[in-house]
């Protein structure tokens, strides 16, 4: 057998010559400050962008749940402490006690879910996995226009400043829920946040919307035109696989939501009907007649249901690579996990109805999406026994990013389950709207995605940085988190299970709910100490921008995929030389006795040909 | 050089490529697809609102019809200048251009005639959403005219302003353009048959 050759010696060899000239670009991309740290145009400095954007909302957004989660633990409780935060939403009597006004409530429940879904999960998640990998790991120069990719993140930072502005208005962010239904997101006198509020929060999403195509166009783009020679489809790495058929998703089910969007906008600005019917505000009868908010629904869970997909799947994806990597195994089977992910796509436009049951639709209908629903747990199951088997008889290395993805495994098993009882219409009825619906998808699409998302931040952070991420703290984190979210999310299901609703400012003329209050207080206190778990994330990561442990060679996990081939400093066009030829796929692990095989190996004499 | 020649440049001859598509082209089609998607739902949201009944009867007024003619000769117009551009016959470039151009913009003041028409059939906004949905529809439809002819502006601006070479950045970008207006008529086409149809 032929001895393993150093990757950069087989690039020089087998490499392609596209005559890049690394400094002539490198003046255009990196001259100045502006057009390197802000107005980027690299695909990798986009990514980071789009971290770090991402991580402010998170924040943000982790907070809002505290404030009331607080409120939910403790009613009694004074938050007079929190006025110079909030201001006028804590109304403190002459005793001294602060309480939280309940429109504020309303508000920030709104916020916490617009934010965590839609600037967190779907903006900086996707947006900073498929901007960072999809180029490094296909082996292209950059996204295929980097000018769309630049405004792509612009059009995000535009939306999020006006969706953040929305915050200090004096009648507050919208309050009708994220899912801004009609009447109380179409009728600027339905509350106080229907006014201003609504307006910022349909514009700023609607600029997210265009944001989130212009990334989606750029990553199908590339992915199938810029692929470097030797690199099919079917050599692809799973995480590629994973956000290609995200960017599908979100180019069919967001161009959905826009144009639900765009009906509101008429009912709400010039006094159309399209979701408004027979409704009466202070006593008086509205001239609106003839909508349907039911029509709302539809369109709105048409990209809803998708959207917890375009939300999980990169995560799939980052988890398949990093449990390979880090059992030094290859992925257990790689095809069936492409077609599962494709299977899973598939299925997701035609189950939005099961967000509807208790909407008054048709019990016939229901029947059809309960059905296509618990389809979805086959290609979901394929996915866990594979990464399970991937695991099954590896060498498993213990770091911060093998933890997450394997907390991600059990945080997907457990919210998946749960998914179960919940695609079933009968069992709707009772559990529609309760605590067991919030536990169910902060755990299969909160939390799983975040572990997701950490664990990729912990694997390729040298290659964002050129430096390691603190390992001791990363696996203090990953236990707190992983304890903490199921001591959070799993007392839920109790509540739900019981009746409690979602949503709800106080339980007080409950009587039925008394003794829950002890139940509240501890997943409250578990939320504010998994919060402190999150900080440390935070500290460690901009701790060690600058003082992590430096990368010393270019391929620390003796990974097989391309970006590891790449220098450690990776500059605008990532390969300094010649691009990269793919001559396998990207698992060959623990093959023929040999550790690893660099995707840019050739096969070699003597070599089993399984792939 | 701006940013988009630098990525054409770059992109240019990079065999690594999987098609002779241009990366760019298969961008705009993708892009399209999703706007085909935009349109998809407001016409289904069409169909499942009439099929619940209080919907209102009336026809389309003519003037829609006329204004098919005229967005589909402005495609042919179009396709004349590419035609043109490709033999770098630069006086037909111009003038068929320009052509094109006006009749897109002809096209808008059209439009805004059917709805004025419309309006004054007894179908004004917020009597009935079946007339809500034709106005709702035509704008947004019309919105991504306007986005069409502003195109056509920069093209006529240049045709007029740098001497007719056919380098391969400008044919590209032509083909952009001409993508992209071939999309808003074919949409308009199916919009109008859709809009007459599902009376």
């Amino acid at each position: 057998m032929a001895p393993l050759k150093r990757e950069e010696a087989l690039i020089e060899e087998f490499g392609y010559d596209d005559h890049f000239h690394d400094h002539h670009h490198g003046d255009k991309y990196q001259s100045n400050f502006v057009s390197h740290y802000i107005f980027s145009m690299d695909h990798k400095m986009i990514a980071k962008q789009f971290l770090i954007t991402g991580m402010f909302w998170a924040i943000i957004g982790a907070v809002m749940s505290l404030i009331f989660r607080m409120q939910l633990g403790f009613p009694e409780e004074s938050l007079a402490w929190l006025k110079p935060l909030l201001g006028k939403w804590i109304t403190v009597n002459s005793e001294g006690i602060g309480t939280l006004q309940q429109d504020f409530y309303y508000a920030l429940v709104t916020m916490h879910g617009t934010i965590l879904v839609f600037f967190v999960l779907t903006a900086g998640l996707s947006g900073t996995f498929s901007n960072l990998l999809i180029p490094l790991m296909i082996g292209a120069r950059d996204m295929a226009s980097p000018l769309l990719n630049m405004l792509s993140y612009w059009f995000f930072f535009v939306s999020g400043t006006i969706m953040f502005a929305s915050l200090f208005l004096s009648t507050g962010p919208f309050a009708g829920g994220w899912v801004a239904y009609p009447p109380l997101s179409a009728l600027p006198q339905a509350m106080d946040g229907s006014g201003a509020g609504m307006t910022l929060w349909t514009i700023s999403l609607v600029l997210l919307v265009v944001s989130l195509l212009l990334g989606g166009i750029n990553y199908i783009t590339t992915v199938l035109n810029l692929r470097t020679k030797g690199m099919s489809m079917w050599r692809l790495p799973l995480p590629i696989w994973a956000f290609f058929v995200t960017a599908i998703l979100g180019l069919l089910s967001f161009p959905v939501l826009t144009s639900a969007f765009f009906l509101l906008m008429l009912d709400r600005g010039i006094g159309t009907s399209f979701y408004l019917s027979d409704i009466y505000i202070g006593g008086a009868a509205l001239d609106h007649v003839g909508g349907s908010p039911i029509l709302y629904q539809h369109l709105f869970w048409f990209l809803g249901h998708p959207e917890v997909y375009i939300i999980i799947l990169p995560a799939f994806g980052i988890v398949s690579e990093v449990l390979s990597v880090n059992s030094r195994k290859p992925i257990f089977g790689y095809q069936a996990m492409v077609f599962s992910i494709l299977a899973i796509a598939f299925l997701a436009f035609i189950v939005w109805a099961h967000h509807m049951f208790m909407s008054g639709i048709n019990p016939f209908i229901a029947n059809f999406f309960v059905i296509f629903t618990l389809i979805i747990a086959v290609p979901s199951a394929v996915k866990v026994f594979n990464w399970i088997a991937t695991l099954y008889g590896g060498n498993i290395r213990f770091n911060p990013a093998s933890l997450f993805a394997i907390g991600f495994v059990s945080m997907f098993i457990s919210g998946g389950l749960t998914g179960i009882w919940l695609g079933n219409s009968a069992l709707d009825i009772q559990l529609h709207d309760t605590y067991f619906v919030v536990a169910h998808f902060h755990i299969v699409m909160g939390v799983a995605a975040f572990f997701g998302m950490y664990s990729g931040i912990y694997h390729w952070f040298p290659k964002m940085y050129g430096r390691f991420m603190n390992d001791t703290l990363g696996k203090v984190h990953f236990w707190g988190t992983m304890i903490g979210a199921y001591c959070v999310f799993w007392p839920m299901h109790y509540l739900g299970m019981a009746g409690v609703p979602r949503r709800y400012y106080s339980f007080d003329s409950f009587q039925t709910f008394g003794h829950f209050d002890g139940m509240n207080k501890f997943i409250t206190i578990a939320a504010i100490i998994t919060f402190g778990f999150q900080l440390l994330f935070v500290i460690n990561y901009f701790w060690s921008i600058w003082r992590g442990r430096k990368m010393t060679t270019k391929n620390p996990y003796n990974a097989n995929t391309l970006e590891w081939t790449t220098p450690i400093e990776v500059g605008h066009g990532n390969w300094p030389g010649k691009l990269p030829t793919v001559q396998r796929w990207a698992y060959d692990y623990s093959k023929d006795g040999i550790d690893h095989i660099s995707q840019v190996q050739p096969i070699m004499e003597g070599e089993s040909v399984d792939h | 050089m701006s940013a988009i020649e630098t990525t054409l440049n770059h992109r240019i001859d990079t065999p690594s490529r999987r098609s002779k598509l241009h990366p760019l082209k298969f961008a705009m089609y993708v892009g399209l697809g999703s706007l085909v998607m935009m349109f998809i739902a407001l016409t289904s949201a069409y169909i499942v609102r009439r099929a619940s009944g209080n919907w209102l009867e009336f026809s389309i007024p003519t003037i829609f019809y006329v204004n098919t003619l005229v967005i589909v000769v402005s495609s042919l117009t179009l396709h004349a200048a590419y035609g043109a551009f490709k033999r770098e016959a630069e006086r037909a470039y111009r003038a068929l251009l320009s052509v094109t151009f006006l009749l897109g913009l002809a096209f808008l003041i059209l439009q805004y005639m059917g709805w004025q028409e419309l309006a004054a059939q007894g179908i004004p906004l917020k009597i009935n959403p079946a007339g809500d949905f034709v106005y709702a529809i035509s704008w947004l439809h019309a919105l991504h005219v306007v986005g069409g002819v502003a195109a056509l502006l920069v093209s006529v601006a240049f045709a007029y302003g740098i001497k007719l070479r056919r380098t391969p950045a400008r044919q590209l970008r032509l083909e952009l353009t001409l993508i992209y207006w071939h999309f808003v008529d074919a949409l308009w086409i199916y919009l109008i048959l859709f809009l007459s149809l599902q009376r």
